[in-house]
């Protein structure tokens, strides 16, 4: 008898026509824990969060939420399960308030029946308190989003997402567009988030950005699976070996060298 | 003493000091307050022969027509933020001021339920151009373009086909007349202030508390600044915008009413052409055509300056064709400042 995880896909496999996008996947997370689904364009990291955030369903294979077999016909059904997913364009809407996006959707309201109002005067405090716990150093709640970098503006969604509650939350490619620096800040929140007990699904490209917050690591290709490693099985090295596809770096590097010695 | 002192929040060092003018440059209404004052004074000197600034009976003149534009301006402006259009705001003023004078002379109706039905057929217009919108995700240009013309074509042929002429006459001989008159289109004082005005100003006001006060308020500005973005944290977009068609058609309807009263007859052409002043009204107003980003306070400036353009050339004795002159040259002026200020709330602070 193993334990119930907190989300668990359990041989996920998913098709479109004759191709197959995903053949086989299974890992888990749990509450406080990170795992990262890490894979190069086209390994099938899109389709697997589709699947999990109930955008798209499973061809074959189960999703278990605490050990219950789940079917998310829609989005909403993931998030009814506490599953919050952060898309890397598609989380705020650039020309509102920092803290008319943090309530969008989730207004809190004041007044009785048909005369009621956005409480704008809390919304603003909680967004300043919610961000500061966070760690999050915002410079003023009523700049518009568009305004803020990329980097922050992932951080604040992923306030977002924790306030409202997020057991599990599903982070699209939060670093891929971003620079150095800006990467590090949102992997800070990510640690973040991991504190305060939220299971964070992290899907990624870069095996530098996985490693250091990941508890966890799938690696994909080509939608199967080259494996799935608790953090104690695999160290740096081996991840990014494994994530360039190994003997085609060897094989690149050889070439390169060749190059240079001919120059 | 210090450990027990909350952490002072420092200045931020990114939180350049912005003085009071370059802050109030983000804002998407001050242009059109600008340009209204700026007009106001203008025609204070060129039409210095009436005294244009000092005379209450000349303001009452200008605030009537503001007013005719402003009421229909507010939906328009929310409608527009909501990131849609409707371009059968205006020939729905002559539609529904035909109904109620149909329901009123023909059918005998007392004005007073006859407004409700006008009303109601207002919500419902806006139900079908709403819904035809959202289902077809046809642009709303096209949808409300379509809806123009064929109430233009209704309104035209059943007047004729009713009366005999262009227009329906007599609606002051119905029941109720001269008690709806007084609350839609009466005069307020001795120097010729409209009621109307009144309407304008409480429309104008609910609609700003309405954009920037309410849940509503907040959908609107997602549904026209990233719609994708809105649906995906659980907003009801579609129903957002079919809302927003079905507030700027009844109120439409209200103008219409209101107009019908007034003149105590209803021309079969009324309305048409009002559609792109309300749009005018918009955008001096601070309203972006992509949605997203707009201002109902700066709409009633908007009205305000369109309303003091149309009288104050009269006042100026310059022929009155100058007026759309003005009003095209009053449009792309601010639509160069509105770019500004949205690049400025946008970006760089």
């Amino acid at each position: 008898m193993t334990m119930a995880h907190l989300l668990e896909a359990d041989h996920i496999s998913k098709y479109y026509g004759n191709i197959v996008a995903l053949n086989d996947i299974s890992t888990y997370v749990d509450a406080g824990e990170v795992t990262c689904i890490l894979g190069d364009n086209g390994a099938g990291k899109s389709s697997f969060i589709k699947i999990l955030s109930g955008v798209h369903q499973a061809d074959k294979g189960r999703l278990l939420v605490e050990g219950e077999e789940v079917h998310f016909t829609s989005p909403r059904d993931a998030r009814a399960a506490g599953i919050a997913t952060v898309y890397q364009d598609l989380a705020m809407v650039p020309l509102m308030s920092i803290w008319r996006n943090f309530f969008l959707g989730a207004e809190p309201r004041k007044g009785f029946g048909p005369l009621q109002w956005f409480d704008s005067g809390k919304a603003k405090s909680i967004v300043r308190r919610e961000l500061s716990e966070m760690g999050i150093d915002i410079r003023d709640p009523d700049q518009a989003v568009g305004t803020l970098s990329g980097g922050e503006r992932q951080s604040v969604a992923i306030a977002r997402a924790v306030y409202f509650g997020a057991r599990v939350l599903i982070l699209d490619e939060p670093t891929s567009a971003l620079g150095v620096k800006q990467a590090g800040v949102v992997l800070k929140y990510i640690l973040q988030a991991r504190e305060r007990g939220v299971a964070v699904i992290f899907i990624t490209h870069n095996p530098h950005h996985a490693y250091p917050v990941g508890d966890r690591f799938v690696i994909l290709n080509r939608g199967q699976s080259l494996g799935a490693f608790e953090k104690s099985e695999i160290d740096r090295q081996e991840l990014v070996r494994l994530m360039a596809g190994g003997k085609e770096l060897a094989e690149l590097e050889h070439e390169l060298e060749a190059i240079k010695v001919e120059v | 003493m210090a450990e027990t002192a909350a952490p002072k929040v420092a200045p931020d060092e990114r939180l350049v000091r912005v003085g009071p003018l370059a802050g109030l440059l983000t804002r998407p209404d001050i242009g059109a307050f600008l340009g209204a004052v700026a007009v106001f004074f203008a025609f204070g000197y060129f039409a210095r022969s009436v005294n244009w600034i000092g005379d209450p009976g000349i303001a009452a003149g200008w605030t009537d027509q503001a007013a005719q534009y402003g009421i229909v301006a507010v939906p328009v402006a929310l409608l527009m933020i909501g990131g849609e259009f409707d371009l059968s705001a205006g020939v729905m003023i002559g539609s529904s001021g035909l109904l109620l004078g149909y329901l009123t002379t023909f059918k005998h109706m007392n004005v007073w339920p006859a407004m409700v039905l006008v009303l109601v057929f207002g919500l419902v217009i806006g139900l079908i151009n709403g819904l035809t919108v959202v289902r077809t995700r046809l642009p709303s240009f096209i949808v409300t373009l379509a809806t123009f013309f064929v109430l233009q074509g209704v309104n035209a042929a059943g007047t004729l086909k009713l009366t005999g002429q262009t227009a329906i006459q007599d609606i002051d001989t119905a029941r109720g007349f001269n008690s709806a008159r007084r609350i839609f289109a009466g005069d307020l004082t001795h120097y010729g202030f409209k009621v109307k005005v009144l309407w304008w100003i409480g429309i104008t006001l609910t609609g700003a508390w309405l954009l920037a006060k309410t849940r509503f308020g907040n959908w609107i500005y997602s549904a026209g600044g990233e719609p994708n973005a809105a649906r995906n944290v659980g907003v009801p977009v579609a129903r957002t915008k079919i809302a927003l068609f079905m507030m700027t058609s009844t109120i439409a309807s209200l103008m219409g009413i209101i107009e019908a009263l007034e003149l105590r007859s209803m021309q079969a052409k009324e309305g048409i052409g009002l559609e792109f002043i309300f749009i005018i009204c918009a955008v001096v107003g601070g309203c972006l055509l992509t949605g997203g980003f707009g201002s109902v306070i700066g709409t009633l400036f908007g009205a305000a300056m369109l309303g003091m353009v149309q009288l104050g050339i009269i006042d100026a004795q310059w022929d009155s064709n100058w007026t759309f002159t003005f009003q095209g040259g009053i449009l792309f002026a601010a639509v160069m400042l509105n770019t500004l200020i949205r690049s400025r709330a946008q970006k760089a602070r």
